[in-house]
């Protein structure tokens, strides 16, 4: 058995040899895909806090995902075509600040975390899973007919957009900026987890009575760690839409909510690196099956279905054990 | 992900025909080949690669990948072909919203772009680049001949239905242009929706006199089943996608006699054509669809433009691509100032020859049809 | 609008709810005896559906084709249960989630890589093509009549099962006390096998009765799984009376959604607009039902209370 906190400067050290790798051997596409796979592991990381922590399975992620996604692509649109966004009740104009866009994105994404929250936490189990997954299914419907922003076409943005300092059109130093917003969020969460906040709501999943006995209001507790949960996922949202310079409403699937799901799974759930390990994964067997054949998508079943029934606490809980979320 | 790296030692040995002037050229083909509209997808492929196969050209190499009809693997994917592979000209996507996504950046990457299938009015007006070609038609085309086709049948109050997004309402507006009558009705349907029973009943009791639907793949297969079975008798006419030949065997004689509107179809008498449909045959052992069609055309255009220029010269190669120095199966076909066909669109009707389901021409609707959109684009 | 008009629509609606049920019975009894979120049991009705295809090409006959369906996806359930799902039963809903996420991946490409990439044929029979005349002058399809008349066949013959017959004891057994009925000699695993079996049965049957008016092609199996669900949450997870009337509900809504919403916001904007609004809420309705009765009700309508 390896110890996690070893297993972990591993994960993070092929987080920045690969890409640099990639840089001096000249194979910008390895960069992309590397990009892919931390902005995944960010969705993922946000997701983790609610589902592996607070023990709500959301199946509504894709909703966060999506609006961090839109948020990016209405004001980058508006930036492109020299309109402004509301002129009434004040005047809004488009940006191609990624500092604004992130700004805009995670307010706008922790708002619909709230209210989705306040609505679905009144249910519990599989019907949480379920009504979250239904303001998935609106707001997928929703964003298809919604034709002024494309509908089913989505938007184009045809240059990414901008941050103070640095060219985000060179694949290593767009890579660079998501990865240290994940290292900054990673950092964030390590110390959530381990504050009063994280361990009042760690034993609020395991028996709530005892929390609410010790005078704090679990439902509470769970609404918070939603919120920040769905606000994370926003801003991966809007890196996600800003590597491809397209937001569609593919954005807000439940097959994309599912994904989310998997990535923490394959990771192993409550584990602070296993949304990281869950992503990596994933983009690197979606990348390498392909290739084998047009019928990749049996293999990727089989090998999912063997993590869930040999695998259990997933990667992460194969190579370091079973361990406590905090000690 | 390589799927199939094609260098196409060639089965026959032309000396002359590509000569001094061919420079080896590199195809990235992003299309769909899993899940559930690969049909189409694999159909823009085999005609494709026919084509590549009968010229015998060696200097033509094809990579071919699966977009899983998602945006950000097409757009990942074209990211890959870019950069990784370094290809020359990038083909394949069947979907608009696909097109959207991947099109406008690797125009503006300086690649070419030529598409064998979708065409959104987006990339035709004010979005038109330089180096994309649309070899298949703008969207509203053959709605546009459905329209023109209602009008020259005499009917006067048209009912119509599509999916509710982008391209459902491009196909209204297309047949709106040149239908002459009255609409009696306008509904939109959910995208992907496979029970047609309310607006059936809504058509039974319009009062129309004809309908027009937009309804492609699975949607069309439920909706002419269910039309067939419910007994209303009101004519119906569509765009060829709900009737290519893949599609034509699910619905069976529920579409016999259906009037549809295409730019090709596989009776249509040239040359090119007949080699073209009795080939498709011999190698794959079923009828070529439209989509086969359309990727054939393709990689015949892009072989004509090889022969002419080198694809390192982008303003020359362009120059040859234009032209459309090429024997489409479609016969006359030619580009407008904004780089989608100029073609004729016919008539056809759902016939059953022994076995299998299949379309006849009836009659050519438009002559030399162009689009809508030419005077919002500034090339 | 007509009321001829109206009561057709309402016909339709019920049809599509009593398809609904189908699916949803077999979830909500798996669950409610097992405790297991099946994702795949739109595979199972896409199994049905294939196969019927199939042996209806092959023999032409519906009926054999309908037998098919049942039998098909039957033993695909039964098979999957003793591989797969059994091993599922003590984990928690995550887990077999993702299981289940999985088998639909297996099982959609698999029958890709079998059956081709092109929708198959599946007709209607000659003897029940047509419309026939209701009273009232409803002019209506013998075929959905029939789907109609084999949904409520199905639904008091699996009520009948469940109250009267020794099998549909032990289930109801085995939904109050799992325990307890393994203490009285049941054969646990035997009777888990049995009840997915049947629910795939019923997916199977529900895909070939389906599959005969819409397309027979990989992939819809999704949709209709995630209306499936939607039905069990509104009616009450392992309620079959839940189930009954989730269906309707959501069959009705969806129906009478689809057609009237735009036809009322006509009432007070430009017809375009008002289509264009009226569809994309009504592609929501059943969403917004479903959130607002669980709001209401965090169980659903007959679910049982915590």
């Amino acid at each position: 058995m390896i110890k996690e906190t070893y297993l972990n400067t591993f994960v993070l050290s092929l987080f920045i040899l690969i890409p640099l790798w990639a840089y001096l051997a000249d194979e910008p596409f390895t960069i992309t895909l590397m990009t892919r796979a931390v902005i995944f592991a960010l969705a993922a990381v946000g997701l983790n806090l609610a589902l592996g922590i607070g023990g709500l399975v959301s199946l509504g992620h894709a909703v966060f995902f999506g609006l961090g996604g839109y948020a990016m692509g209405v004001l980058a649109h508006h930036a492109q075509t020299f309109t402004a966004v509301a002129e009434w009740p004040f005047l809004i104009e488009g940006t191609k600040s990624m500092p604004v866009i992130w700004l805009v994105a995670v307010v706008i994404s922790s708002l619909a975390a709230l209210l989705i929250g306040i609505l679905s936490l009144r249910t519990t189990g599989v019907y949480f899973i379920m009504i979250t997954l239904a303001f998935g299914q609106m707001f997928f419907f929703f964003s298809i007919s919604w034709s002024e922003y494309g509908g089913e076409d989505g938007l184009s943005i045809y240059v990414r957009n901008s941050f103070p300092g640095l060219n985000t059109l060179d694949p290593i130093q767009f890579y660079g900026l998501c990865f240290a917003i994940l290292c900054v969020v990673l950092f964030m969460m390590a110390r959530l987890f381990k504050s009063p906040f994280g361990l009042a709501l760690n034993a609020a999943r395991q028996t709530p009575e005892r929390v609410e006995t010790v005078g704090l209001n679990a439902t509470r507790l769970k609404l918070v760690a939603f919120v920040v949960s769905g606000a994370v996922t926003g801003l991966a949202g809007a890196l996600f839409a800003d590597l491809n310079r397209f937001v569609s409403p593919t954005m807000f699937s439940w097959q994309l909510s599912g994904e989310i799901i998997v990535f923490v799974i394959i990771g192993g759930v409550g584990r602070l690196f296993g949304p990281v390990v869950g992503a990596g994964v994933f983009v690197a067997l979606e990348h390498f099956l392909g290739g084998l054949s047009e019928f990749w998508h049996i293999y990727l079943g089989a090998l999912l279905l063997a993590i869930v029934l040999f695998g259990r606490g997933g990667v992460i809980g194969i190579l370091s054990g079973r361990e406590k979320i905090h000690d | 992900m390589k799927l199939k790296t094609v260098a196409l030692a060639a089965a026959l040995s032309l000396t002359s025909a590509f000569s001094a002037l061919a420079e080896p050229v590199k195809v990235g083909m992003i299309t769909t080949l899993s899940g559930g509209g690969a049909g189409l997808g694999i159909d823009v492929r085999d005609g494709f690669m026919l084509a590549v196969k009968k010229s015998g050209s060696k200097d033509i190499e094809v990579v071919i990948e699966d977009d899983t009809r998602k945006p950000d693997i097409a757009v990942q994917l074209a990211d890959k072909m870019i950069q990784s592979e370094k290809v020359d000209i990038l083909t394949g996507i069947i979907w608009s919203n696909l097109a959207m996504a991947v099109v406008p950046a690797a125009t503006a990457q300086g690649k070419f772009y030529l598409s064998p299938n979708a065409g959104p009015s987006a990339l035709a007006g004010k979005g038109c680049h330089a180096n994309y070609f649309n070899v298949a038609w703008q969207n509203d085309n053959l709605a546009e001949a459905a329209g023109q086709f209602a009008t020259e049948t005499g009917y006067k109050n048209s009912f119509l239905l599509a999916p509710n997004y982008p391209a459902g309402k491009d196909m209204l507006n297309g047949y709106k242009r040149f239908y002459k009558g009255d609409v009696n009705n306008e509904v939109y349907t959910q995208l992907g929706q496979k029970d047609y029973a309310a607006e059936i009943a809504q058509i039974r009791a319009s009062g129309a006199d004809s309908v027009y639907f937009f309804l492609p793949g699975g949607m069309g297969i439920a909706f002419m089943k269910q039309y067939a079975a419910s007994g209303v008798d009101v004519p119906l006419v569509g765009p060829a996608f709900s009737f290519d030949q893949g599609i034509l065997q699910a619905v069976g004689e529920a579409a016999l006699g259906v009037k549809n509107t295409s730019q090709w179809n596989k009776d249509l008498d040239n040359a090119a054509n007949k080699d073209f449909v009795a080939s498709f045959q011999a190698e794959y052992g079923r009828l070529p669809s439209l989509y086969a069609s359309q990727g054939y055309d393709t990689a015949n255009l892009i072989l004509s433009a090889m022969g002419k220029a080198s694809v390192k010269d982008a303003d020359a190669f362009r120059a040859a691509l234009k032209a459309a120095d090429f024997d489409s199966v479609r016969g006359n076909f030619s580009f407008a100032s904004n780089q989608h066909p100029v073609q004729d669109i016919y008539v056809r009707e759902v016939v059953k020859e022994g076995d299998v389901f299949t379309n006849k021409l009836v009659a050519k609707t438009m002559e030399n049809h162009s689009n809508a959109y030419v005077g919002d684009c500034n090339l | 609008m007509p009321i001829v008009l109206i009561a057709e629509q309402v016909l339709n609606g019920l049809q599509f709810g009593i398809m609904l049920f189908l699916m949803a019975a077999g979830l909500t009894l798996i669950f409610g005896v097992m405790g297991l979120i099946n994702l795949a049991h739109g595979s199972l009705y896409m199994v049905g559906a294939f196969a019927a295809a199939a042996v209806a090409g092959w023999t032409g006959s519906f009926f054999l084709a309908l037998l098919a369906a049942l039998i098909a996806a039957a033993c695909a359930g039964a098979i999957v249960e003793i591989v797969v799902i059994r091993r599922l039963y003590d984990r928690d809903h995550l887990d077999q989630v993702l299981a289940t996420f999985a088998l639909i991946l297996i099982f959609s490409e698999g029958t890709r890589w079998i059956f081709g990439s092109f929708p198959l044929f599946l007709d209607i029979p000659d003897y029940l093509a047509g419309p026939v005349t209701l009273p009232g002058g409803i002019q209506y399809p013998l075929y959905r009549i029939t789907l109609i008349a084999a949904g409520l066949l199905v639904a008091s013959g699996l009520g009948l099962m469940i109250a009267k017959t020794r099998i549909g004891i032990q289930i109801r057994a085995g939904e109050n006390d799992r325990e307890m009925i393994a203490a009285l000699g049941v054969d646990i695993s035997k009777l888990y096998t049995l009840v997915f079996a049947l629910g795939a049965a019923l997916a199977g049957l529900a895909g070939a009765l389906v599959g005969t008016i819409q397309s027979v092609e990989v992939g819809m199996g999704e949709p209709v799984l995630i209306l499936a669900f939607v039905v069990i949450v509104i009616g009450g997870i392992g309620s079959i009376k839940g189930a009954l009337i989730g269906s309707i509900l959501v069959g009705l809504t969806d129906t009478l959604g689809g057609v009237f919403l735009p036809q009322f916001f006509q009432l007070f904007m430009e017809p375009a607009s008002a289509t264009s609004i009226g569809s994309s809420l009504a592609s929501m309705a059943i969403y917004i039902l479903m959130s607002v009765i669980l709001i209401w009700r965090p169980t659903g309508l007959f679910g049982s209370r915590p």
